[in-house]
């Protein structure tokens, strides 16, 4: 595990078109796409707990009653290089390739300060949860919000995504451009959704 | 994205405890998104009437529609209508399926002379898998267990060749083991695959 924070380049050729632009839980089938479950080198153990630690904007006391030391992590090997990571048959994190650490999204919802937020208007959600990438006027228009310029998160960020109007998360994704650039485009895709509320990474509650 | 940390806290900081519909799985605030909203408002009316206020009412509505124009709110109440019609149908059909859900009872020769038996896909007759996997050991007075196959699917296993005695059982409906279909049972054989 080298770098953690963004998709190496070293890979990006592996990332096939197909995989990249769906939503990575979409007809994901437990009962076909998981190949297997194993245990997990101790030292590999570390540098993921590492690589969280500097990632999530969380502090080591509360990680640790999220994932205590002794406590061992179980790999669910998935399709197309998704690997979900769950403690007592609960998946906590997952990861897609060699890329980003993302909590799943109940995890987020027990501890939403891990990621930064961005908020898509009430208009999208209906899309959002059929699926769909968030488009950047989603973000920009009246009842979406992006942080403000001092703030702004560089491309490649995992974010959780907010709705108009909504108390917790309703996805969480990574962004395609930087914020700022969200603003100024304001076409395209904005941000990725990599789990949604509902979508099949939701309904795993036990591996 | 940023690597600054927050200055170490000295106490974990406590999880929020989200509620989430029984229904739908939802937060209940995401309820009428889904596919299943009257029921979904039926029990959260009845559960936390107070949060069903404040959800539901006149001026919850209201608020609700936030950014939103009347054209979005009416196509959204449509698609809710839509939706929830579509998850009717498709519980109809998951009810066919159950009825066609098949229960293998798997002889595996682990060595010469050990064989187990696993017994696969009850749970898709709303069986308690651990409450059968108990019954199993009071019968047989063997190990019984539910563990996961490869494909993280539970499954039964019972120390010992218990295949046709099972079979019995499930014929007899004894104790939990209700609702299977004779037609809908098979028994098969899985030899040994390595030595050990
Ligand atoms: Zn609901």
């Amino acid at each position: 595990m080298g770098r953690l924070s963004a998709i190496p380049l070293e890979y990006a050729h592996l990332r096939s078109p197909s995989t990249e632009s769906r939503v990575m839980f979409k007809k994901f089938q437990p009962s076909t796409d998981i190949s297997g479950q194993t245990a997990v080198k101790s030292s590999v153990q570390r540098s993921i707990r590492a690589g969280i630690l500097s990632n999530w904007k969380i502090d080591s006391d509360t990680f640790e009653s999220i994932w205590p030391k002794k406590e061992n992590i179980t790999l669910v090997k998935c399709r197309d290089h998704i690997s979900i990571y769950a403690l007592h048959g609960v998946p906590l994190f997952f990861q897609h390739f060699e890329g980003p650490f993302y909590p799943t999204l109940r995890l987020l919802h027990k501890y939403p300060f891990v990621l930064p937020t961005v908020r898509v208007d009430r208009g999208a959600i209906r899309f959002l949860l059929a699926g769909a990438h968030m488009m950047c006027p989603g973000f920009t228009s009246k009842g979406g919000s992006l942080p403000p310029a001092e703030e702004a998160l560089p491309a490649e960020t995992p974010v959780a995504i907010l709705a108009e109007g909504k108390e917790h998360a309703i996805a969480i994704g990574i962004t395609k451009l930087s914020t700022e650039d969200i603003k100024k485009v304001n076409k395209g895709v904005g941000v990725e959704v990599v789990t949604h509320l509902g979508d099949d990474l939701w309904a795993l509650q036990k591996v | 994205m940023s690597a600054e940390q927050e200055t170490a806290a000295p106490q974990p900081k406590p999880p929020l405890q989200v509620l989430y519909c029984e229904v739908c799985t939802f937060p209940p605030e995401y309820c009428e998104f889904g596919s299943s909203l009257s029921k979904c408002k039926e029990w959260l009316k009845d559960e936390y009437p107070d949060l069903y206020d404040r959800y539901y009412s006149e001026e919850a509505l209201q608020a609700k529609m936030g950014t939103m124009s009347m054209e979005q709110q009416t196509k959204l109440e449509q698609d809710a209508a839509k939706k929830e019609a579509k998850a009717e149908a498709k519980a109809d059909a998951a009810k066919k399926k159950k009825l066609a859900s098949q229960v293998l009872i798997k002889r595996i020769q682990r060595q010469k002379n050990k064989y187990v038996t696993a017994i696969h896909g009850l749970e898709a007759f709303d069986i308690d898998l651990k409450k059968a996997a108990k019954l199993f050991a009071q019968t047989f007075a063997t190990g019984s267990s539910v563990t996961k196959n490869p494909q993280g699917q539970d499954e039964i296993v019972v120390q010992g060749d218990v295949s046709d005695e099972v079979l019995d059982m499930i014929r007899e409906e004894k104790g939990v083991l209700k609702g299977v279909p004779e037609a809908n049972v098979e028994l098969i054989e899985e030899k040994k695959k390595k030595g050990s």
